[in-house]
């Protein structure tokens, strides 16, 4: 089958979505590959190099449409600037279409694109489990967002990042505030605290906050009681008392920072709105802030979508296409993602897709199956990250192995409780009734014990015979008490003692030698 | 020399003994360990012999004359032993610990030095009669796990009716001749309830290790060390000498860790293995549930094997007690050493319970000189049998039986085993059909991907290796 990669339309729209690395793998994959004349110029893949890889240059749309079977695309068709024709119109019946789509959002195009009897998967609709991270795009254009963010933020705003001490003053570093810690918040993050920046992050999950600390930054919590995970790793809107206490905190950071990072989304709902034109008034002059969210509205109320507007000193940055301002980044890894995809799609290698519904990934991201809308889909069985209910569900099978290897450890937890009691039992008896120079041997007794124990543990496993034959000669240092009797005046003491001397004595001198002599067989 | 510096020779002598079990973690520092060993044992011997009690000319001659006895005969015993006999030779050793136990419990009963009275007297009492006891169980059961080792008894578990009552009744009469011992008024008085107890002892002994079957030997032998470590506390008790008592529970403990690593590696309760009997409380297999495994038990010839194994990649070789019994463990270096100078990646799998005490196998290849970085334990290798394309099994079975996994009813179920039958193809070599100590019947042999290969192991392994050579 023949992959096309038109070139992007939309206005603006700098990426691609193939990279010559792409290419190669779908033709490792058994596929061939066709791209429109100068689909990848804008970000930096030229025709030639495409070709070098192994594809064909298609002169326009039409003709790669006409030829190819599977069109891979970054944005949904649209509408095609100038004239009345549609992207989706190029489409033609039992062709594929990979692409963005946000199927909630675009009820229109969905029964348009249905009506064309085509197959649709849209990768905004990967489901979020382990096994689908390799495809997921939405991540992989966050990461880039949330690095671009940071970038976009450091060009308005008229200061360092990080702070110095410069024969021509003391320069403070910049304070970043980021709200919403997802894969873009946490991008944001890394890039900001690289740049040297103190960075605080605020996200209604409480269970991220480890993940804020480990990328270098604070994690700021609202005082209020309240679980924000949704379904899929994704969060919910949240009570009102818990909006309140959460915008107190806002407006005191926004006091606080040089420039706040916006990424809180909700799926399918407008993007709420955290910061008020209050909070913009409040900040310090020449502050920034950075609205990811501002496609869907913007979670601050001064953005303005798409643009960089001033208000009350503040930049207030609206890109909605940071993804697209690093394409070549931005292509390449979402070539890889489509190039993972394929391969779920063609587990033959024999360049022929397989649209297998049973497959809980591939189902989960076609939207229309021949003409079929197939959105939304069941709900994911596991989530990335599970929520706690989650975990004993996991867990129960591997227990039920347990058998193999160790001992299980609820019965063990109990034996040792027994084990506890009665040593806590025989220690009372024996302190209530033994004399003080019997205790003093019973304390070195019992630490040695231990002593032996932590040990012992260490001998490999490789070792245990010469451990055994070791132990062995050590033991006969019950050679000492024979010693000692030896010098006693009875017949029968001294016979008894020498007896055990000699008998100690094979013990010792053959024990040694022989753990000397197995010891000296073990050879790297 | 004063007490002071004798204490402080015990405590070096201490450190020395469990920086000498430390050493043992590793084979590159264990040598050192040894060395601490034999240091601290000199250490303490040479303190003990120039404190006040003991500088009288006769007694270092007697003890002298004493130590070359019993040195000279361990000497030639550790240079002439065979690596494949190192259980015997273990084992005899803890008989002689507690044999010794026992002599020093009787020569302090009898030491009119110690007077004392009241609690003191009784503590003293119940050491003596508590050290004797240890002493006497360790030496009987030692010998007896000698004999069963060696070949002299049968290895068969010896199950007598209502045993366990039987050993409750020694165990009853023991407390009660304790009661009229420590009753009793001087030495002739309380000597007879001694000896009867020691006989006891020792029938104890010998009935409890008669009762448990070759295949638990591991776990016994590691048993018998521990008790031989618990006699010499016991006798660090008795002559309040804490550097015994250190010593001994440093053994102790040893042993006792190492028979629950073994129970551990058989899936078994420490408590049945001694309680004895394997295969009949679980039940035999002909009368239980447990399949009976169906198919077709293909052989092979020493020259198939020599073209598989010339062809493979990787292998791994399962060694067990097998191929200690046929000393195959050079002619299996050998073959290792051909394989790797042809680039192929030999590595070996040891069972945690492969032979007859622990790391029985470890040291067999380590006299070989197999490297001991290609040898692996069970936890490290068993995933990487999917793909190792020659599995060669040397006289084991039990420990390779999938049945442990894949049959509940199975006298072994639960049993962790090396998984061998996930290898593109396993070779079992086997002197006949016969089951495993166990006594199950095993699958393995009739798995389509198994091949066996029967024959003497050391006469087979020369015919693989001659093959081998032929084609080089």
């Amino acid at each position: 089958m023949q992959i096309g990669i038109p070139r992007e339309i939309y206005p603006g729209e700098r990426r691609v979505a193939a990279s010559p690395d792409s290419v190669k793998q779908f033709i490792k994959l058994g596929f061939t590959v066709a791209v429109e004349s100068n689909a990848g110029q804008e970000a930096n893949f030229a025709d030639d190099v495409f070709q070098e890889a192994g594809a064909q240059i298609a002169p326009d749309a039409q003709s790669l449409y006409a030829q190819a079977d599977i069109i891979l695309k970054v944005r949904g068709p649209m509408a095609i600037a100038g004239g009345k024709s549609h992207e989706a119109d190029r489409l033609r019946a039992g062709q594929t279409l990979i692409s963005f789509l946000w199927p909630a959002q675009n009820k229109e195009l969905m029964d348009q694109l249905a009506a064309k009897n085509v197959t649709v998967l849209a990768m905004d609709s990967v489901p979020r489990i382990s096994r689908a991270q390799k495809l997921d795009a939405l991540s992989s254009m966050a990461n880039i967002a949330g690095y671009r963010a940071v970038i976009e933020a450091a060009h308005h705003f008229g200061r360092f990042f990080t702070g110095q001490i410069t024969a021509a003053g003391k320069v403070p570093p910049a304070k970043v505030f980021i709200i919403g810690a997802g894969v873009a918040g946490l991008a944001a993050i890394g890039a900001a605290s690289g740049l040297g920046a103190i960075v605080r992050a605020f996200d209604t999950r409480p269970e991220v906050a480890d993940q804020v600390k480990s990328m270098g930054a604070e994690f700021v919590s609202v005082d209020y009681e309240e679980e924000g995970s949704g379904v899929g790793g994704y969060a919910k809107v949240m009570s009102e008392g818990f909006q309140k206490a959460q915008n107190e905190m806002t407006a005191k950071q926004a006091a606080e920072v040089d420039i706040i990072i916006t990424t809180a989304l909700i799926p399918g709902r407008p993007a709420p709105k955290l910061i008020t034109a209050d909070m913009v008034k409040g900040m310090k002059p020449g502050s920034v802030i950075v609205d990811m969210a501002a496609e869907m509205g913007g979670n601050c109320e001064l953005t303005e979508p798409h643009k960089v507007v001033v208000k009350h000193g503040v930049t207030i940055i609206g890109y909605t296409d940071l993804p697209s301002r690093l394409a070549r980044q931005s292509s390449q890894l979402y070539a890889t993602n489509l190039v993972r995809l394929m391969e779920e799609l063609c587990k033959t290698k024999d360049g022929v897709i397989n649209v297998n519904m049973e497959d809980e990934v591939i189902r989960g991201t076609t939207v229309i199956k021949e003409g079929t809308i197939t959105w939304p889909p069941p709900a994911p069985k596991l989530s990335a990250a599970p929520p706690q209910q989650a975990k004993p569900a996991v867990a129960a099978p591997a227990a039920k192995h347990g058998g193999h290897g160790a001992p299980s450890e609820p019965a063990s937890n109990k034996s040792v409780l027994s084990v506890g009691i009665a040593a806590a039992v025989i220690f009372a008896a024996i302190g209530a009734g033994a004399p003080p120079a019997f205790l003093g041997h019973f304390t070195v007794f019992v630490l040695a014990c231990f002593v032996g124990y932590m040990v012992i543990w260490n001998v490999t496993p490789a070792l245990h015979t010469p451990l055994m034959s070791v132990t062995n000669a050590i033991s006969s240092i019950i050679v000492i008490g024979a010693l000692i009797q030896i010098a006693s005046p009875g017949k029968l003491v001294i016979t008894l003692a020498w007896l055990a001397i000699v008998l100690t004595a094979v013990n010792m001198f053959g024990g040694f030698w022989v753990t000397q002599r197995m010891l000296r067989m073990f050879q790297k | 020399m004063s007490q002071g510096l004798l204490t402080v020779s015990y405590i070096g002598a201490t450190i020395l003994f469990i920086l000498s079990l430390g050493g043992l973690s590793n084979p590159e520092t264990a040598r050192r360990g040894n060395l601490f060993g034999i240091i601290g044992m000199a250490v303490a011997i040479l303190a003990t012999l120039m404190s006040s009690r003991l500088s009288e000319a006769s007694n270092l001659a007697t003890i002298i004359v004493a130590m070359a006895i019993g040195g000279g005969v361990g000497v030639f015993a550790a240079i002439r032993v065979k690596m494949t006999q190192m259980p015997e030779l273990v084992a005899l050793m803890h008989s002689l610990v507690g044999m010794a136990a026992v002599l020093v419990g009787y020569a302090t009963y009898f030491d009119p030095g110690a007077a004392l009275t009241g609690a003191e007297k009784t503590i003293h009492e119940v050491e003596i009669y508590i050290g004797i006891l240890i002493g006497a169980v360790t030496f009987s059961g030692s010998v007896v796990a000698f004999g069963k080792l060696a070949g002299r008894i049968s290895g068969k578990p010896l199950t007598l009716p209502g045993r366990h009552q039987f050993n409750f009744g020694l165990l009853i009469v023991t407390v009660l001749l304790g009661k009229v011992f420590l009753n009793a008024h001087g030495v002739s008085a309380g000597l007879t309830p001694l000896v009867l107890m020691t006989l006891i002892a020792l029938v104890f002994g010998v009935h409890m290790v008669m009762a448990i079957g070759g295949a638990d030997m591991p776990v016994v032998v590691s048993m018998l060390n521990s008790y031989s470590g618990w006699a010499a506390a016991a006798t660090g008790f008795m002559l309040s000498n804490d550097l015994l008592i250190v010593v001994g529970a440093l053994v102790g403990s040893s042993g006792a860790i190492l028979s629950y690593i073994m129970c551990r590696a058989m899936n078994r309760k420490f408590l049945s293995v001694i309680g004895g009997g394997f295969g009949t409380d679980g039940g035999s297999p002909s009368s239980s549930a447990a399949a009976v495994p169906a198919g077709e038990v293909v052989s092979i010839s020493a020259q198939e094997t020599a073209e598989m194994l010339r062809d493979s990649k990787n292998v791994v070789i399962i060694p067990g007690y097998g191929m200690a019994v046929a000393q195959a463990q050079h002619t299996v270096f050998e073959i290792t050493q051909f394989l790797r100078g042809k680039g192929i990646n030999v590595r070996f799998a040891i069972h945690p319970v492969a032979g007859r005490m622990p790391g029985h196998m470890n040291v067999l290849l380590a006299e070989a000189k197999v490297p001991y970085d290609i040898v692996m334990e069970m936890d490290e290798i068993n995933e990487d049998f999917p793909s190792t394309d020659v599995a060669m099994v040397i006289g084991a079975n039990d420990i390779v039986n999938p049945s442990a996994m894949e049959d509940p009813n199975s006298p072994i179920a639960g049993m962790p085993v090396l998984e061998v039958w996930k290898a593109e193809t396993s070779i079992v070599m086997k002197r006949s059909m016969a089951s495993g100590y166990a006594g199950v019947d095993n699958p393995l042999f009739y798995k389509e991907n198994n091949r066996m290969l029967f024959g003497d192991a050391k006469k087979m392994l020369d015919e693989v290796l001659n093959h081998l050579r032929a084609s080089a």
